[in-house]
């Protein structure tokens, strides 16, 4: 029953200005796709375009077997026909409508009965328990709500695919929390296929079967929340994911299995690569200890920061600078003599010149 | 839009075909064809007509050839620009006339901006008590037709010693006649334009103040600076942008505007360029006209293109509506009450005082008589085939006159209808095509008329529609024509109140109704239109308002079939039946004010609103 979305060598350009750069991909039927960048990445436009509200330039789109924009056949479905639901940004609810009557917009157009109607307010406010909220105009309701609200109205007409354009970004931190839980929820109830735009990486990573990285237009890499994590396709990926960042240390593969960085050297398979590189490590992935172990490499403590769950760490060591993270509170203090361990099993390298991942190990 | 480049392959006659859709899918886009009917409204009204009176100044009319042997008709000549711009006669009919157009736009914009400037910050930024009763009367002479002042003035002022007519209350309490400055002239045009444009100032530098967070002049307080020097150095560079658009505002508006120096300068042969165009276009001198049009035109234009170098874009008074910081007024101290009694008293004067003499003379049997059995309703409800005003029975017995306010509604309904549809449609055009070429071309079209004064574009309409054109009938003369010309003249305003409604209309609310599956239709008729309705209502009435007091742009136009109240006074005016044409001016206020309790009712409506800020 879920559907598959294909898109294939999708080309959207504002001006000169190529939004969505010849991006082809396929969501899986039941699948919750993340789009994720930083602003500006092309993702929203690429939901868009999903979605019909903008009309690419080049490329197709297909919704099940439904081909609804081609451009080489010159076929572009307006966005009512395309069996998919959109949630905004800001909830776009219309103003001068009560919740009954958001809700029932699209079941009004689709000519359905009066008694079937009902029904499905009923249903879809029980589905984001906003029961008993029909009357309510948008404006006399929380931005949370409102957001519920949304979300019913578009399930009411139970489109076969959910677009949501981040839907999240408008609420506050702890209801973040709460609808990511309801919305992950919601997608496993139903089973829809989903796409998702975040710029929100905890976002992507909590809900999502995949992740999608976009940046100037192009996906950078699409797979699975796991792998995008700990396999980052490219410097970009590995630096935009990952709060505390991702620490990248430049240096120089010396052949032995081993790269140079600054005056020590950290040991890694390199996979017969060789030339400059760049060594990804996770900050959660280093060991610290207090005193010095065979294998560790000597730093300072320039900063402790003790964060109740978990502390963070910066270490120098001359000129390199790497944050680690440990669980609990943290005994070490400042300007502390520690030892850090790296861990051979969690190091990425990375071509230096194309951001490539050369080895995973 | 459409690419060629598709990879090969594919035949020719797919290609086509996926041409031909794609060109037809942009074609029904909603605000791409409704851009496209609106570049023909606008052609229409706009780029034709200004197109047909420069083209006449630059042709051989047939009145030439009487002075002109051997000129052909419609050949190519500069002669009417040499002609106007340049010797004796381009004196007489030209410079002197600019010059004069000049001193009285200046010296009004000016005196506009003291009047309306002060009582702004008196109402917004002062303790003064009664603010609210001198914010509510300061819009009250902008209500008035813009020549009752003129009007009324000249029922207080006249001078026999130069007119030889009938003495005005002044002369009639003084025993001497006034001296000539004041009663004709360039100092009454000033006075009696200022004091009824400084709402524009007024309007624009309170929206400013009212935007302005007190904790900026606080800061100045703080670090010593003295109330005087807070307000010369902050304050009032914060207003400066509002200061400038209310100044070209007022400015062309002065420009353009017939009634006034028509009524108090044109018995001194004191002529502005304004009723120096109906001179020549009342003697069918059509090019000689248009030349002082067209000069006109430049003129307003580059004002308009000053005030955008100086704040960098033509919409910027649009920007400083925005309110919302909690002001800390001024204190006045021992100036409060005197400050409060000087604002009534001044506005007494504006309202009252002209209103009691436009009564007062309609109500005197023999004009000039000031004497309580001189007092009869003559005018008002007299007999016909009196001595009398020609003959003519009183206004309220007068068929004559019901039918011109009948006229003045019917024209009034009709173009604020227009108007308002025009504005939602203009707005949703503009607003959803924003960043494409041709909501661009849409957007400036309807801009134009903005810098073309009253006259002048009365003056282009003269120009069009003598002869059928296109699907369009011949409308010289007819009513159609004075709904055109006033719509036309309201697109710049009806556009920016359109674009401003619908920008409220985020453009999610409608893409939530398109992917939800309704169509263009239901989309405009159970989102877009309830949602700008209130905008639709309140730019009607405003447009109703404005339509009803307009004389400037048709005075050209009417014929005796289509004569509107506001032509009717000027007629009267002109025929020496003052007291006649008094009486019209009430009625048309009386009019005025009811449509401006409309108005009030209705939420969201306001003059502010009406003027696009």
């Amino acid at each position: 029953m879920s559907t598959t979305i294909t898109i294939k060598n999708l080309t959207k350009r504002f001006g000169d200005v190529a939004a969505v750069n010849n991006v082809s991909l396929t969501v899986e039927p039941g699948s919750f796709l993340t789009l994720l960048g930083p602003s500006g990445c092309g993702k929203t436009t690429l939901l868009r375009c999903i979605a019909g509200l903008e009309d690419p330039n080049e490329g197709e789109i297909c919704v099940g077997d439904k081909l609804v924009f081609s451009s080489s056949r010159g076929i572009s479905l307006p966005p009512g026909q395309r069996d998919l639901g959109l949630v905004f940004q800001n909830y776009a609810l219309w103003p001068h409508m009560k919740v009954d009557k958001n809700i029932t917009f699209a079941l009004e157009i689709r000519k359905m009965p009066k008694e079937e109607m009902k029904k499905r307010v009923k249903d879809s406010l029980a589905e984001v328990q906003m029961e008993g909220f029909e009357d309510r105009y948008p404006r006399e309701m929380s931005g949370g709500q409102q957001q519920r609200i949304a979300l019913a109205r578009m399930l009411a007409y139970r489109p076969k695919v959910f677009l949501m354009d981040e839907p999240l970004s408008n609420l506050d931190a702890r209801l973040r929390m709460d609808m990511r839980t309801e919305l992950k929820r919601l997608h496993h109830i139903s089973g829809a296929t989903t796409i998702y735009v975040t710029h929100d990486q905890v976002e992507a990573l909590t809900m999502s079967t995949n992740i999608a990285v976009m940046k100037f237009g192009v996906i950078q890499q699409m797979a699975s929340p796991d792998r995008v994590y700990h396999f980052p396709a490219n410097l970009f990926v590995a630096d935009f994911i990952g709060n505390p960042k991702v620490n990248l240390l430049e240096g120089c593969i010396n052949g032995s299995n081993a790269v140079q960085v600054g005056d020590f050297e950290i040991r890694m398979d390199t996979h017969s690569a060789r030339g400059d590189a760049v060594v990804a490590v996770r900050p959660e992935d280093i060991v610290v200890a207090a005193q010095p172990e065979p294998g560790t490499i000597e730093f300072t403590a320039y900063s402790v920061l003790p964060a109740g769950a978990d502390s963070t760490i910066v270490a120098r060591r001359g000129e390199t600078e790497i944050t680690v993270k440990v669980m609990g509170i943290s005994k070490i203090k400042m300007d502390q003599k520690i030892w850090l361990k790296f861990n051979s099993d969690t190091l990425n390298l990375y071509d230096k010149e194309s951001g490539n991942l050369v080895a995973a190990s | 839009m459409a690419s060629l480049e598709i990879s090969e392959g594919v035949p020719l006659s797919v290609r086509l075909l996926a041409n031909l859709r794609r060109f037809f899918r942009w074609l029904t886009t909603p605000h791409v064809l409704l851009s496209l009917i609106m570049l023909v409204v606008l052609y229409y009204m706009v780029v034709i007509p200004l197109y047909r009176m420069v083209s006449t100044t630059l042709t051989w009319q047939p009145r030439d050839l009487i002075n002109t042997p051997g000129a052909v008709v419609g050949e190519f000549t500069l002669f009417h620009y040499i002609r106007m711009l340049t010797g004796p006669l381009g004196k007489i009919y030209l410079q002197t006339p600019l010059g004069h157009s000049f001193t009285v736009s200046i010296g009004a914009t000016l005196l506009s901006l003291l009047i309306g400037g002060s009582l702004a910050w008196l109402v917004i930024r002062t303790d003064m008590p009664g603010r609210k009763v001198v914010n509510q009367l300061a819009l009250i002479p902008y209500i008035m037709p813009s020549w009752t002042l003129a009007q009324a003035w000249l029922v207080f002022f006249k001078s026999t010693s130069f007119s030889g007519g009938t003495p005005g209350l002044y002369e009639f309490l003084v025993g001497q006649a006034p001296p000539t400055w004041l009663s004709y002239g360039p100092v009454p045009i000033i006075i009696c334009s200022a004091l009824h444009y400084y709402t524009f100032f007024f309007l624009f530098v309170s929206a400013a103040l009212m935007s302005i967070d007190s904790s900026l002049e606080e800061a100045g307080e703080l670090m010593g600076a003295s109330r005087w020097r807070i307000l010369r150095k902050i304050t009032l560079p914060l207003v400066v942008p509002a200061i400038l658009s209310g100044f070209i505002m007022t400015f062309s508006k002065v420009l353009g505007t017939f009634g006034g120096p028509n009524i108090l300068g044109t018995p001194v042969r004191y002529y502005v360029v304004a009723t120096m165009i109906r001179g020549s276009m009342g003697v069918g001198d059509k090019a000689d006209g248009f030349v002082l049009a067209i000069v006109l035109i430049m003129f307003s234009v580059i004002t308009i293109w000053i005030n955008q170098k100086l704040i960098g874009t033509r919409k910027s008074y649009e920007t400083i509506g925005g309110r919302g910081f909690m002001a800390q007024l001024s204190k006045l101290g021992m100036m409060k009450r005197a400050m409060f009694v000087a604002a009534i008293i001044f506005q007494i004067l504006v309202i009252v005082v002209p209103l009691g003499l436009l009564i007062w003379s309609s109500l005197m049997l023999q004009d000039g008589n000031y004497s309580m059995d001189n007092l009869s309703l003559q005018h008002w409800i007299g007999e016909r085939g009196t001595i009398y005003n020609h003959g003519e029975p009183g206004v309220l017995r007068n068929p004559k006159i019901y039918q011109t306010a009948w006229n003045s509604i019917r024209l009034s309904l009709w173009t604020a209808f227009f108007t308002a549809l025009l504005g939602v449609l203009l707005g949703y055009a503009i607003v959803k095509g924003r960043g494409t070429r041709l909501s661009k071309l849409v957007e400036q079209l309807a801009y134009i008329p903005y810098v073309i004064p009253g006259i002048a574009f009365g003056a282009v309409y003269i120009a069009m529609f003598i002869k059928p054109l296109g699907p369009i009938p011949a409308l010289y003369g007819t009513f159609a024509l004075l709904v055109v010309v006033s719509v036309a003249k309201h697109i710049p305003y009806s556009s920016r109140s359109g674009v401003s409604a619908m920008m409220q209309v985020g453009r999610e609310l409608e893409e939530a109704a398109a992917v939800s599956g309704a169509d263009v239709w239901q989309r405009f008729r159970r989102v877009i239109f309830p949602l700008t309705s209130s905008g639709f209502v309140a730019g009607f009435l405003l447009t109703f308002i404005t339509t009803m007091r307009e004389l400037s742009l048709i005075i050209l136009l009417v014929t005796p079939q289509t004569q509107v109240l506001a032509s009717q006074t000027m007629f009267y005016i002109e025929n020496g039946d003052g007291q006649m044409a008094n009486i019209v001016i009430l009625i048309l206020i009386g009019l005025t004010l009811i449509g401006n309790t409309i108005i009030g009712r209705f939420r969201g409506g306001s003059l502010k609103k009406g003027l696009g800020m």
